[in-house]
């Protein structure tokens, strides 16, 4: 079962240095975010892996964590390139 | 132009809450499991801030009527007064007391006066985080 672990970690770590190449070649500014969200996701997964791996719990709440902030990351960035702006000012125009 | 954002404002009134219960969870684990008061203001500072997202800034600046500026400094008032408390007792600066009670509905708690010091952190991370934003956000 940890071989199991190992090659998953493995293939997650391929998957994450793919994405740094997308991160920072990315023609568009769309083709970064979506790489950004896609990082976050697999640095969730990784941790994951790792507190699987040393069979400690204290790393599940660092796996909350980061979603939340992929998530507030992601939907800033979407609003950001969908209007040009984060708060708008007033909200019922 | 009128914007649909229906699915951020419903996911916004969904996930709001669980942010602010894990916050809360993450503020009274600090003291012996990973958390503190640093990472609870933070994880507070960004539910304010998706609601800020969704619904723009004058809305929360009405359901949420807080001055951030205010509440920095009653952080920093709690947390010095905390800290200098231990003063009156002789002991050293910074010095922090614990006693083991048994509560209602929590069984046998363990409570430390090292905590009234985290939620000083707390009220000086959620304002100075949240003064930053808002003075960025504002500004045209």
């Amino acid at each position: 079962m940890m071989m199991f672990y190992w090659i998953s970690l493995a293939i997650i770590s391929v998957a994450f240095a793919g994405l740094l190449v997308r991160l920072v070649k990315g023609p568009t500014v769309a083709d970064r975010v979506v790489a950004l969200d896609a990082l976050g996701i697999s640095l969730v997964s990784i941790v994951a892996l790792l507190s699987l791996i040393i069979e400690t719990e204290f790393f599940l709440e660092i796996i909350l964590l980061l979603s939340i902030l992929s998530f507030i990351g992601t939907a800033a960035f979407a609003k950001f390139i969908e209007r040009g702006e984060i708060f708008d000012r007033d909200h019922n125009r | 132009m009128k914007t649909n954002d229906v699915m951020l404002q419903t996911v916004t009134k969904v996930v709001t809450f669980i942010i602010l219960m894990f916050a809360v969870h993450i503020f009274f684990a600090g003291h012996y499991t990973p958390g503190g008061g640093f990472v609870g203001g933070l994880l507070t500072a960004s539910a304010i801030v998706l609601l800020m997202l969704a619904f723009g800034i004058q809305t929360v600046k009405k359901i949420v009527p807080v001055n951030y500026v205010v509440m920095t400094s009653v952080g920093l008032l709690l947390a010095i007064a905390t800290a200098a408390a231990s003063i009156l007792f002789d002991v050293p600066f910074f010095t922090h007391a614990y006693d083991y009670f048994d509560l209602p509905l929590f069984g046998k708690t363990s409570l430390h006066s090292a905590m009234l010091f985290d939620a000083g952190v707390y009220l000086v991370v959620v304002g100075v985080t949240m003064t930053i934003i808002q003075t960025i956000g504002e500004d045209e």
